[in-house]
Parts: structure tokens; C-alpha cells; sequence
């Protein structure tokens, strides 16, 4: 589906399963060549029309996609995956990117089992109370994510109170600035459909 | 320990130090941010995006966060570029034009309409613009809208880039720089803001 034929965008934040669609063109699955394979790191994000476009770029998507990996789902001594997520989600809610939000509000439900709650910080936004653990991870991501940067060793204090380890917060730090990288790409190169 | 990266110098944590120590626990995040950034300013290929262009925008979006020490590596990034030393003026000139906080803008028209919220339009100034040439106005417009309200980017803001004569790939390598750059102020940032507090601790401790 292209642009032009998103009748139905999404307008407000959801945790349902949405679709992505590109203003630019996306390269087609015939013109891939090895290069553009290595660029894509996992075979079938050749059938996703997002990944398809950015890797116009192979070298960029390739190590783009390889720090995302380790900030999300290496969880050694550090964050659990459901706090990475909320970062992730938070930072998208802030942001406006409906479409990062959706993917990352539904893994930060998935591995906390607190779908109310996330669900809450979409309706409510940022500002919604979500106990103090995870209040202090929201507020640390709204405040890397505005411009210019708020975050203070104030957000590090309310951090190490809620019981984070210096490595946890190095992985709040990480997860939530790289979704300041993705939804700019999200929110700029197309939109989200239903 | 690790040989310093980009995010290490800029950042500045030393080799041996806590926060190298944690770092190294993600040595894959590690090591692909450094390829990020050397992807993006040491190309295979900037046939798309010139390396004046992306040093350019560099410097503009990071000033534009009002981050000193980050923009001042950019800025001589910019004037050691080829042909770049003449634009460090009129770009540090836009920036100062376009500072402002975000993000701000408009969501989709719906229930979200109430969060709305007004702000800076930036455009290139007429005075600058002959300095910087047709693609590179358009890039700092977008840079712009990218950096300060990314929820008001359009379909539109495509066909502005592409009629300043930019590709299709140079739009996507274009649009990964400003992003790239929008994490990396952020790590280095929250890692400096981290890593002095943890010098507070140690000399507390030390004078205990």
C-alpha cells in the first residue's frame, strides 16, 4: 500500500498491531543485492517496506540495527527488557510517534504484565503516575528526549532511589535516546496505518 | 578495557573508568555506534550526500541542542571538510536563529488535537541562503523540523527535498544522519551527566 492510499491513519496512541507506510520509494525485493542483504542484518526485513527503504544505506541500517539489538535484548547485568520497553515508549509517546509507541507499549505490556498501566501512560501521556519505579524511567526518557536536553542528575538521584543500578541506568539512557534516532526516522520518511 | 570511541572523547570517560566498565557489558551497542558514526561521516559511498553536506548539518543540528562541547567538534569537523571553512559562519549564524525548545507540533487531527502545541517555524534566512545553496537550505529547514517538532514532518517535507535536488538515498542517508546525531547527543549527555555523579559519590565516600 502506498501513502496515498492511507485512508485510515491512526489518531491516537494504540498498543494494536499497525501498518507503516513510506513517502519515498523503498527499493523493491528484486533489486536487493548481498550488499543490501548484509545491510538488513535479518533476511526477512527484506518484506518490510521500512526496512526495504533504509536500506538504501546498508552500512548505516546495518549498524543501526546491530546497537539497537544489544541496547533491547541484551539483558545482562543490567535492565530487565519490560523497563528498556517503557523507555522506548515513553520516548515515543513524548516524541508523537504513534507508531513506535504502538510496537513498544505492547512489549513493555508482553514482559510486564502491567498492560493497564502502559496503557495509561498512552492515554494519560507522560505525566500519567505509574508507581515510582517506573515514573523515575519515564521522566529520565522525557527529559533526554526534549531539546535541549533536560536530563539532570536529579533524573540519576529519582533513578538510584527507585532502586536502579548504575548499568540500569546506562540502559535507560541508551534505550531511551536511541528511539529519539527512531522516531525520527518513523515519524519523517511516512506514517503509520491501521 | 576499550580503545576510546567517539562517544568515550566526546563524553569523557576514560579507558579503566566505571562507566567504560559498564559500557563494556554492551560492546555490540559499543562498537555499532562508532560504525554508525563512521558510516555516516566516513562513507563507501557519498555520492548521495557530500561530506561538506553532512558536516554541515552536522554542526547545525547539534548546535541547535546547545550542546558546547559536541558542537564545537562538529564545528571543526565542518572547517576541516573541503570547501567547509567558508560555511562554519553561516551556519552557526542559522543556529542561532533557530534555537527554540521542543518537541512541539501537531498530531494527527483526532482526540490527540488537544495536545497540539505551537512553536518555531524555522526557514533559512534570504541572506544566508546563497551561502549555503538550494540542497542545503532545504536540508536545515528539515534538519529543523526533525530536531524540534518530528510529529509535524508530511509527505509534503519529501517532495520539498527531492525538488532541492536530493535522492531518494540521500533523503534516507540525510534523514539517518539527524537522527543518528539525536541519539548520540543523548548518550553522550546522560553518560557525562551519569558519570559526574558518580564522581560526587566517590568523593563523598573518600571523605567519609
Amino acid at each position: 500500500m502506498s501513502a496515498a492510499n492511507n485512508a485510515n491513519p491512526p489518531v491516537v496512541f494504540t498498543q494494536d498491531e499497525l501498518g507503516w507506510v513510506s513517502w519515498i520509494d523503498p527499493l523493491l525485493e528484486a533489486e536487493l543485492t548481498e550488499r543490501h542483504f548484509a545491510g538488513l542484518v535479518d533476511r526477512f526485513r527484506s518484506k518490510s517496506e521500512y526496512f526495504r527503504l533504509l536500506v538504501r544505506d546498508p552500512e548505516v541500517l546495518e549498524a543501526r540495527t546491530k546497537t539497537d539489538k544489544d541496547i533491547f535484548y541484551n539483558v545482562a547485568d543490567g535492565l530487565p527488557r519490560a523497563e528498556r520497553e517503557l523507555a522506548a515508549a515513553a520516548t515515543s509517546r513524548y516524541n508523537g510517534c504513534i507508531y513506535c509507541a504502538s510496537v513498544h507499549a505492547r512489549f513493555a505490556s508482553t514482559y510486564s504484565k502491567r498492560r493497564d498501566d502502559v496503557q495509561r501512560l498512552l492515554d494519560e501521556g507522560v505525566g500519567a503516575d505509574l508507581g515510582e519505579r517506573w515514573n523515575a524511567v519515564v521522566k529520565a526518557s522525557v527529559a533526554l528526549a526534549a531539546t535541549p536536553i533536560a536530563f539532570s542528575p536529579d533524573n540519576i538521584d529519582e533513578l538510584r532511589r527507585a532502586g536502579l543500578d548504575d548499568a540500569e541506568i546506562v540502559d535507560v539512557i541508551n534505550g531511551a535516546s536511541f528511539f529519539n534516532w527512531a522516531n525520527r526516522l518513523m515519524l519523517s520518511l511516512g506514517e503509520p496505518s491501521k | 578495557m576499550a580503545t576510546k570511541d567517539i562517544i568515550d572523547t566526546l563524553a569523557g570517560i576514560e579507558p579503566g573508568s566505571a562507566l567504560d566498565g559498564i559500557r563494556a557489558k554492551r560492546i555490540q551497542a559499543r562498537d555499532n555506534a562508532q560504525k554508525s558514526y563512521l558510516s555516516l561521516f566516513e562513507p563507501i559511498d557519498a555520492g548521495d550526500v557530500s561530506l561538506v553536506e553532512r558536516a554541515a548539518v552536522a554542526l547545525f543540528v547539534i548546535g541547535l541542542h546547545r550542546e558546547p562541547t559536541m558542537a564545537g567538534f562538529y564545528r571543526a569537523k565542518l572547517a576541516a571538510t573541503a570547501d567547509g571553512a567558508r560555511l562554519v559562519e553561516a551556519v552557526d549564524v542559522e543556529i542561532a536563529r533557530g534555537e527554540t525548545s521542543g518537541p512541539y507540533g501537531a498530531f494527527p487531527t483526532g482526540p490527540l488535537s488537544v495536545e497540539n502545541k505551537a512553536g518555531l517555524i524555522y526557514r533559512v534566512s534570504a541572506e544566508r541562503k546563497p551561502d549555503l545553496g538550494d540542497r542545503l537550505a532545504a536540508a536545515f529547514e528539515h534538519a529543523h523540523l526533525l530536531v524540534f517538532r518530528p510529529r509535524d514532518a508530511a509527505a509534503a517535507d519529501m517532495k520539498a527535498l527531492l525538488a532541492a535536488g536530493w535522492s531518494n538515498t540521500g533523503i534516507v542517508t540525510f534523514s539517518q544522519l539527524v537522527a543518528f546525531l539525536s541519539f548520540q547527543v543523548r548518550v553522550v549527555t546522560g553518560l557525562r551527566v551519569l558519570g559526574a555523579s558518580l564522581g560526587r559519590t566517590t568523593n563523598a565516600a573518600a571523605g567519609a
